[in-house]
């Protein structure tokens, strides 16, 4: 933990990684004309992606379940924003709703 | 599109929204600098990796398995599993980045959330004042959480207590329900969020996400508009 010479490796590495796969959508985009229907299954890949990023981190911790709290938390938030609640209600509610029932002890 | 142009593009509620989510991000960056702080690491890790790096999941994961033991080697691999989604929101957002010189600072600046406001946006021009407020609010508040939180140590260590780990899966669900409103989308993103789900307790983090993109298979793209109303 202590050996700062390869923590610095790996941060830098990180760094340069991450910003590699970020840059490489839009440098590849820039050589290419992408067809009409390419960027809409572009477009749809990116929905997929996020719509599963909520769907694990809000049902799932690690390699288990999330308990009840969150999972409820963002329920509310998503019925919310389904009726076309304001956004900030949204995220306030979502919150909300987790800390309370933590509160009252629900994991 | 000239900088200033951004803002101005804005509207009052798209900025409200974006500023609300700045102000999560910021709270949750307390809580990792206080996190990473708290198990021992020094201050200078979590803001190096905070400015260099920029990706919240990762940084977690990175600070957790050093501040545990691991070496900072794991530590980087699981870190650049967790990021590798960032292709594929790159090539989705490309245009909205844009060229020359936005293009290095764009990509660095790219989160789950401000894609999500861009691809919420109708034209090119809100896609894109969307995504760079976004950007640059959510790097300058996760930035200034960072270094508060580390300063502050033991403070805020645990943001669950705030409901914030429910806050931002109803984020990015908020953003991207308009675009779920389309049929063959919803389709593709449900098949997505079974396949994830199911392997999530057999894959380590990062990559159940990308294989939600099987849903892909499901997807079918509509015609041209022009067509359609003809």
């Amino acid at each position: 933990m202590n050996n700062t010479p390869l923590l610095l490796i790996g941060i830098g590495i990180l760094a340069v990684g991450t910003f590699s796969l970020r840059f490489a959508g839009p440098a590849l985009r820039s050589r290419f004309e992408v067809p009409e229907r390419a960027q809409q299954l572009l477009a749809a890949a990116a929905i997929i992606l996020l719509t599963a990023l909520v769907a694990t981190s809000a049902l799932t911790d690690g390699h288990g379940p999330a308990g009840v709290a969150r999972p409820a938390g963002v329920l509310v938030g998503g019925v919310l924003a389904w009726r076309r609640a304001p956004f900030v209600l949204v995220v306030v509610a979502a919150a909300a709703t987790a800390a309370g029932l933590r509160l009252l002890g629900v994991p | 599109m000239p900088m200033r142009s951004i803002w101005r593009t804005l509207d009052p509620g798209l900025a409200r929204d974006i500023g609300l989510v700045c102000l999560a991000d910021g709270v949750v960056g307390l809580s990792y600098g206080a996190i990473s702080v708290g198990g021992g690491l020094p201050l200078w890790v979590p803001i190096l990796l905070s400015v260099v790096v920029f990706a919240g999941a990762s940084q977690f994961l990175f600070v957790g398995i050093v501040a545990a033991g691991g070496s900072p080697i794991a530590a980087m691999v699981a870190g650049l599993l967790v990021n590798s989604r960032h292709v594929a929101f790159g090539l989705a957002v490309s245009d909205v980045i844009g060229g020359g010189w936005r293009r290095w600072l764009g990509s660095h600046v790219m989160t789950d959330e401000n894609v999500a406001f861009a691809m919420g946006q109708d034209d090119l021009k809100h896609q894109r004042a969307a995504y760079w407020a976004g950007g640059l609010g959510i790097f300058v508040c996760w930035n200034i959480g960072v270094v508060a939180g580390g300063l502050a140590g033991s403070v805020i260590t645990d943001t669950d207590v705030f409901g914030l780990d429910a806050a931002f899966p109803a984020v990015l669900l908020a953003l991207v329900l308009p675009a779920l409103r389309d049929r063959s989308t919803r389709t593709a993103a449900l098949v997505g969020v079974v396949v994830a789900l199911a392997v999530t307790p057999f894959l380590p983090a990062g990559l159940p996400v990308l294989f939600a993109l099987v849903g892909l298979l499901f997807y079918r793209a509509e015609k041209p508009a022009v067509e359609v109303t003809r």
